[in-house]
């Protein structure tokens, strides 16, 4: 079979006289082909590759300049975050700077005002019991000086009566009626 | 023996020899002055002579014209697509696929530094071929691409476009100059040249006849295969042909992108030889 397959090529390939051929070369389509081809390129490069490639190039381009403009943007932005988280940190140290400092002058003010307050309060009994101890003897001299009174009263009384323990007795109690109820 | 019979005999083999099997084989590769519709009849296509050539419109130039017909429409649509956005869509997706990979894979490598100018041609030749190829494998039409005289006049072109841009790059004299390599010794020169100027001649030669053959080859083979059915006169051949012949037909369709690519890469590597002759 593969035989006769081949015979029958080699037939198709012989050129024979008269007959048609496979190698055979027709100068009409020769100049149809030439006719054909020449228009085909003119025609297309009107009407398909320039305006084809152009939008290529273009969009290449234009998809070119794109992402250089979104790698720029990124950049920046990467350098704004940066910057951000820069500057947050600062404000963080500051803030915690400030933080601890209104700590630290809050517990001094505290400390001081109790050490204050205790002095204060020091001072207010210290006052207190000076107070007291004049009132006290105050009250104490004034006491004195009233004993004393009565007792010169007394014995002024008993010079002037003078007689019987009746009468003394009687007088005594008077006196001590007499005295102020204190 | 009756002598009728060795008559009827001898007169039947002499016939079938005339015939040749492969006659009908060669019936629909060749090119002809009607285009067949079997079994409905044929159209028959004018005849043209000028200037005493022959320059009849045949089967092979109605179908050369139906591809270029195809092309500038298609490529009119897609072109037409592109004016409303720049966004491709549908089939313009496809040919924009087809156009960058000539650009970026077939002209940009091979030619290099101003490719540019080569590229109307290289994607004329690519699509057109590539049309054409495609064309042949629908029934009742024919493959231009199989006919020497088509590959021939191709391969023509692509020469002189080598020769063309490479003179141009180079200038005449340099150009030629340049077809020989450094360092040849004095007494080799003629040698050389003439070796180099053949060699010339020799590449469109074998782009003429590669890609006829080829997209001959895989039409004969498809035919010799149905042949089988009819050559052997039995029913339990044709599931083994239309099988084979339905591989080789699906095979075609690989061979006609792949010769439609060799064509313009070969083409485009030419170019680039003659246009950058110091590498």
């Amino acid at each position: 079979m593969l035989g006769m397959l081949n015979i029958a090529l080699i037939a198709l390939l012989e050129t024979e006289e008269g007959k048609p051929s496979l190698l055979a070369v027709n100068p009409g389509l020769i100049f149809w082909t030439v006719i054909t081809f020449i228009i085909l390129l003119i025609v297309l490069k009107k009407v398909a590759w320039k305006p084809i490639l152009g939008v290529l190039e273009e969009r290449e381009t234009f998809i070119k300049d794109s992402l250089d403009k979104a790698e720029k943007a990124r950049l920046e932005a990467e350098k704004l975050l940066a910057e951000n988280r820069e500057a947050m940190a600062r404000t963080e140290e500051e803030a915690q700077k400030i933080i601890a400092q209104g700590r630290e002058f809050a517990e001094k003010l505290k400390e001081q005002i109790i050490s204050d307050s205790k002095l204060e309060a020091k001072k207010m009994l210290d006052d207190a019991t000076a107070e007291i101890k004049r009132k006290n003897d105050e009250a104490f001299e004034s006491l004195k000086d009233q004993v004393a009174m009565i007792a010169i009263q007394a014995a002024e009384k008993i010079m002037k009566e003078n007689l019987d323990t009746e009468k003394q007795k009687h007088l005594v109690d008077r006196f001590i009626d007499d005295l102020p109820k204190n | 023996m009756d002598a009728n019979t060795v008559k009827a005999v001898s007169d039947t083999l002499a016939q079938a020899n005339n015939k040749s099997d492969s006659g009908w084989i060669l019936h629909h590769i060749l090119d002809s002055r009607y285009i067949d519709f079997e079994p409905f009849g044929r159209i028959p296509l004018p005849e043209i002579h000028l200037f005493g050539f022959d320059i009849s419109i045949t089967k092979h130039v109605v179908f050369m014209w139906l591809s270029l017909l195809i092309l500038v429409l298609i490529f009119y649509a897609v072109s037409k697509s592109y004016k409303k956005s720049r966004i491709p869509r549908g089939f313009a997706n496809v040919a924009e696929l087809l156009v960058v990979f000539v650009r970026d894979d077939i002209a940009k490598p091979t030619i290099g530094k101003g490719f540019e100018k080569f590229l109307p041609y290289l994607l004329t030749v690519f699509f057109f071929i590539l049309t054409a190829n495609f064309l042949g494998l629908f029934p009742y039409s024919a493959t231009v691409t199989s006919n020497i005289s088509v590959t021939a006049t191709l391969a023509t072109i692509s020469f002189i476009v080598i020769q063309a841009g490479g003179i141009r790059k180079n200038g005449l004299f340099g150009y030629f100059k340049g077809l020989i390599p450094h360092g040849v010794p004095v007494f080799l020169l003629p040698v050389m040249l003439v070796v180099e100027i053949l060699g010339l001649f020799t590449r469109p030669f074998a782009l003429a006849i590669r890609l006829f053959a080829n997209m001959t080859a895989g039409h004969i083979v498809i035919l010799a295969l149905i042949g089988l059915i009819f050559i052997l006169k039995t029913f339990f051949v044709a599931p083994v042909s239309i099988a084979f012949a339905l591989f080789i037909y699906l095979l075609e369709i690989l061979v006609a992108l792949i010769q439609a690519y060799i064509f313009t890469m070969l083409s485009s590597l030419f170019i680039g030889m003659a246009v950058h002759q110091e590498h």
